[in-house]
């Protein structure tokens, strides 16, 4: 026996089944979200005085990306008017559309993860901080040994609060240039990876998550674009119906990228 | 609203779609596809259950070790010791007598902990939630509301599979060096991250396929429920137990996800060194831990038991329905108040999700926010004494059958009174402050889950038998195991509600031997010995109620093939759909598309011929010869 409302509405709910489940699904994603923002919440108002760092990462990228989210929302909803007004062309032409934005987003979005694995905080021997992007480490580099040497292009400072507010007008004027650093003089080295402090951690957590879903979507999006787009033949109409489903999601994956742009970036 | 649902015949003829893609369902499916990858909600339920059933017993014998750890610690493990040594190694070390000879093997304090941790996860997420919530409401939701299966069927086969993942997972972690997790089916970090186990990131992991798994079924329970009721078939004339399930699917939809995010968190604090639950300065072993700090504790617990307490009442609405169904057939009148119980649950399901701190009140979050969680936490009582009420009134007047199913629902409703009311000091800050962290909490929830949910499961289990396989269980043997199971049930957890009020704490793995007066008999508060004697009076009664589990089991596999036939598609003469159906229900369950005329509990009604009105049946008409059954 056949399932009822798979394509058409169900009179008195007004909705078809596939549509319900994703709002659903999406219901449990603001959960998600929303219990990982309010650990950033808890995270910033229980970190101590002056050190939760603001102005760590590239707004001039974080907004091109906003803008190609942005953009890829309109050309979902695009792809599925053309759906639609049945133009399988034009539903074509915007969901390649849809898939080559989402694929610039995370290419720009690894550029920055390569940025912050790059960049190293050096506690030195004695008391001073080193911070800067590696150039070069001397092939015979070993912290456990004290040989050889590391070389970054940044800065030193006294403190480590220093290198916590990066829009404050010292941060701003400070030099950045190529200094060599012997494997004696460092007492620490780590780079700004999820374990470098409480940001980092959620900065690649949820964006992370984010990224998974960005790629989830890319593929649910290409699969209905390629070889999913049988269906058009078939069941145009059940075909629109799951764009219109992926194109839902779609929505929610950059509606989340509007909210983590200003909390990680803007702040 | 009936009219327009009415003129809309929800079911294509199934002849329009031959030769399409999913035609090939009509076809005799072979073994894989029938009984692993099928998509049959029927079959999902049964896999479910089976596998719930399999994942409780084990939970049980987890259970059974530490009872003898506790009665007997460091003594060696009688007839599992060298099993246990020869699967777990040194964590299950050499127990030696007083003159230094070999006995055998015993559990160490890590050991204890793991089982700690693995008993109440597998209780909870492997066996309660699965059978309760995924199996019955499987097998039986798209019956009642005249569905012919579930809106996604595909994703239901994914949610059983990540359920099975999740569960191979967890069992794995048994096996690994360390050993699997140690800190509490809980959780709580910083602990969760300082103990040198790779036991809990397999913990987190497979809580994750878990959740993962109830989040599937979740949207296909509501979808299901929304989308499929069958013409007629109203919001008030669904029978209750579809409502628990309804709410059930809700809470589970949006209660997990946070922990999944605090699953998230703590596998990136496990594996990625983060330190999202890990304070400043935190030393794990006289050394200051490699960490960057700056986390918070308190925020692990938040998120955990933002899910951990609307948990609980996953694991008891779904047994209040199936109370309340086996209450109403069995009493042949109405449910009493259907439509107060309806409310009711849906009050507790939007109530369930801001309580969650009564589990806190020792945390230091403040005084204020306590007294605002102990009053949420009193106010949801109401509903739950709303719904546990209108059961005992039902009983009223009504000629009650006294069977299986009726007993372990008429046991049911006791214990899940001294659950509840055993609850309300644990509610209250002041007393809680005393209360917490002792054996009392531990036979509070008890007295919820396992006589209360448990035991309505077992109800569920002997009521729809014959539905499932044609056949009855014997009765004999279902009173034997009902008898049994009540007497040692409490001779189980009625004595820790006397070990915590004297404050025996839970999660000592030497069964609090190191606080007893017969070791520090100085002490004003020492455990005097007949506290402490109590451990092996529970070792005994634990035993014993393993052993009244054997009628169960043997009654259950027996009666698939041998038990008493039944002679009609409604052997316990019900009103609700899923007795409307053939027996077993085929694929698709009804012969004929169900039109709902009447509400869920149509017993008794005056001027019919029987005491029983299905609801596809008009009222005025005599009860027919049984309906027509199609070949199968």
């Amino acid at each position: 026996m056949e399932i009822p409302y798979t394509i058409e509405n169900r009179p008195d709910t007004g909705i078809y089944n596939a549509k319900l489940g994703i709002w659903l699904f999406l219901a449990s994603e603001v959960m998600l979200f929303g219990g990982l923002f309010s650990a950033y919440v808890l995270l910033r108002v229980g970190a101590e005085p002056g050190m939760w760092p603001h102005g760590w990462l590239n707004v001039t990228l974080g907004t091109i990306n906003t803008l190609l989210l942005a953009l890829s929302a309109i050309t979902t909803l695009l792809a599925w008017a053309a759906c639609k007004v049945r133009d399988f062309g034009k539903f074509k032409f915007f969901h390649a559309c849809t898939i080559l934005l989402a694929l610039t987003f995370l290419g720009i979005k690894s550029y920055e993860y390569h940025d912050k694995w790059i960049h190293y905080e050096i506690a030195l021997a004695n008391g001073k901080f080193a911070d800067g992007h590696l150039v070069e480490k001397s092939a015979d580099f070993d912290l456990a040994k004290k040989i050889g040497t590391v070389t970054i292009h940044g800065r030193f400072v006294e403190d480590r609060k220093e290198l916590m507010d990066l829009r404050s007008p010292e941060a701003q004027s400070a030099k950045l240039e190529e200094h060599t650093i012997a494997a004696a003089d460092i007492k620490k080295l780590e780079n700004y990876g999820p374990k470098h402090n409480t940001f980092t951690a959620i900065y690649f957590t949820l964006t992370g998550l984010h990224a998974l879903h960005i790629l989830g979507g890319t593929l649910v999006i290409a699969y209905l674009w390629g070889p999913g787009s049988r269906m058009w033949r078939r069941d145009p109409e059940r075909f629109t119906n799951r764009i219109e489903v992926s194109g839902l999601f779609w929505h929610f994956v950059d509606l989340v990228w509007i909210f983590l742009f200003p909390v990680l970036y803007l702040t | 609203m009936n009219d327009s649902v009415d003129q809309f015949p929800p079911y294509r003829e199934p002849d329009d779609h031959h030769g399409h893609h999913e035609s090939h369902e009509h076809h005799e499916p072979g073994f894989w596809s029938k009984h692993i990858f099928s998509t049959d909600h029927k079959v999902i339920g049964i896999q479910y259950g089976f596998t719930a059933l399999c994942f409780m017993l084990f939970g049980f014998f987890l259970m059974l070790l530490m009872r003898w750890q506790i009665a007997h610690p460091g003594h060696a493990v009688p007839i599992l010791g060298s099993l246990l040594h020869s699967i777990v190694g040194d964590m299950a070390p050499m127990a030696k007598d007083a003159a230094g000879q070999f006995t055998g093997y015993c559990i160490s304090a890590e050991l204890y902990n793991s089982f700690g941790a693995m008993h109440g996860t597998i209780m909870v997420f492997l066996g309660v939630v699965p059978l309760a919530f995924a199996a019955f409401g499987n097998y039986v939701v798209p019956l009642m509301i005249g569905a012919p299966d579930m809106t996604f069927p595909r994703i239901n086969m994914a949610s059983y599979h990540a359920f099975f993942l999740g569960g191979v997972v967890m069992l794995v972690s048994f096996f690994i060096p360390g050993g699997a997790a140690q800190a509490g089916w809980t959780s709580y970090s910083p602990l969760a991250t300082t103990i040198p186990t790779n036991g809990q990131a397999f913990w987190l992991i497979g809580m994750v396929l878990l959740i993962t798994s109830s989040l599937l079924g979740a949207v296909n329970f509501i979808a299901t429920i929304i989308q499929l009721r069958a013409p007629g078939m109203t919001w008030m004339r669904m029978p209750f137990f579809v409502w628990a399930q309804f709410v059930t699917a809700f809470i589970l939809l949006l209660a997990f996800p946070p922990l999944e995010a605090a699953g998230i968190l703590q596998l990136m604090d496990n594996v990625a060194h983060t330190s999202f639950f890990l304070p400043t300065g935190l030393a794990v072993g006289g050394q200051l831990a490699d960490r960057s700090g700056g986390g918070s504790p308190l925020l692990w617990q938040h998120l955990f038991w933002f899910l951990g307490h609307p948990e609980v009442y996953v694991l008891i609405l779904p047994a209040m329905g199936i109370v309340g169904e086996v209450i109403a057939n069995n009493t042949r009148k109405p449910l009493w108040g259907y439509k107060s119980l309806v409310y009711s649950v849906l009050f507790v399901g939007f109530l369930s999700f801001i309580v969650w701190a009564h589990h806190m009140y020792l945390t230091g979050m403040g005084q204020r926010i306590a007294t605002f969680f102990q009053a949420t936490t009193m106010i949801i009582s109401v509903p739950s004494v709303i719904i546990l009420t209108c059961m005992f009134l039902s009983l009223w007047g009504g000629s009650i059958r006294i069977n299986t199913p009726m007993l372990f629902a008429l046991g049911f409703l006791p214990m899940f009174g001294i659950g509840g009311l055993t609850g309300l000091p644990l509610g209250l800050a002041a007393a809680d402050l005393y209360l917490h962290d002792t054996y009392y909490v531990i036979a509070h929830f008890h007295y919820v889950v396992a006589p209360g949910t448990i035991f309505a499961l077992f109800a569920g289990v002997y009521f729809w038998f014959p539905k499932i396989t044609g056949r009855k269980m014997n009765e004999f043997w279902g009173r034997v195991h009902f008898w049994c199971s009540f007497v040692f049930m409490n001779l189980v957890f009625m004595p820790m509600f006397a070990q915590g009020i004297k404050g025996m704490l839970r999660r000592m793995s030497d069964g609090a031997v190191n606080y007893s007066a017969a070791r520090v008999p100085n002490a004003i508060d020492a455990l005097p010995g007949s506290i402490m004697e109590l451990n092996t009076w529970i070792l005994w009664a634990a035993i014993a109620l393993g052993l009244a589990q054997i009628p169960f089991i043997v009654n259950l596999f027996h009666s698939i093939s041998y038990g008493e036939k039944v002679t009609s598609d409604n052997p316990w003469q019900a009103t609700t759909l899923d007795w409307q159906t053939p027996t077993p229900p085929p694929h698709g369950n009804f012969a004929h598309a169900p039109h709902v005329l009447h509400g869920p509990y149509e017993y008794s009604a005056p001027g019919h011929a029987t005491d029983f009105t299905p609801q596809n049946e008009p009222a005025e008409a005599p009860a027919a010869a049984p309906r027509p059954q199609p070949a199968h």
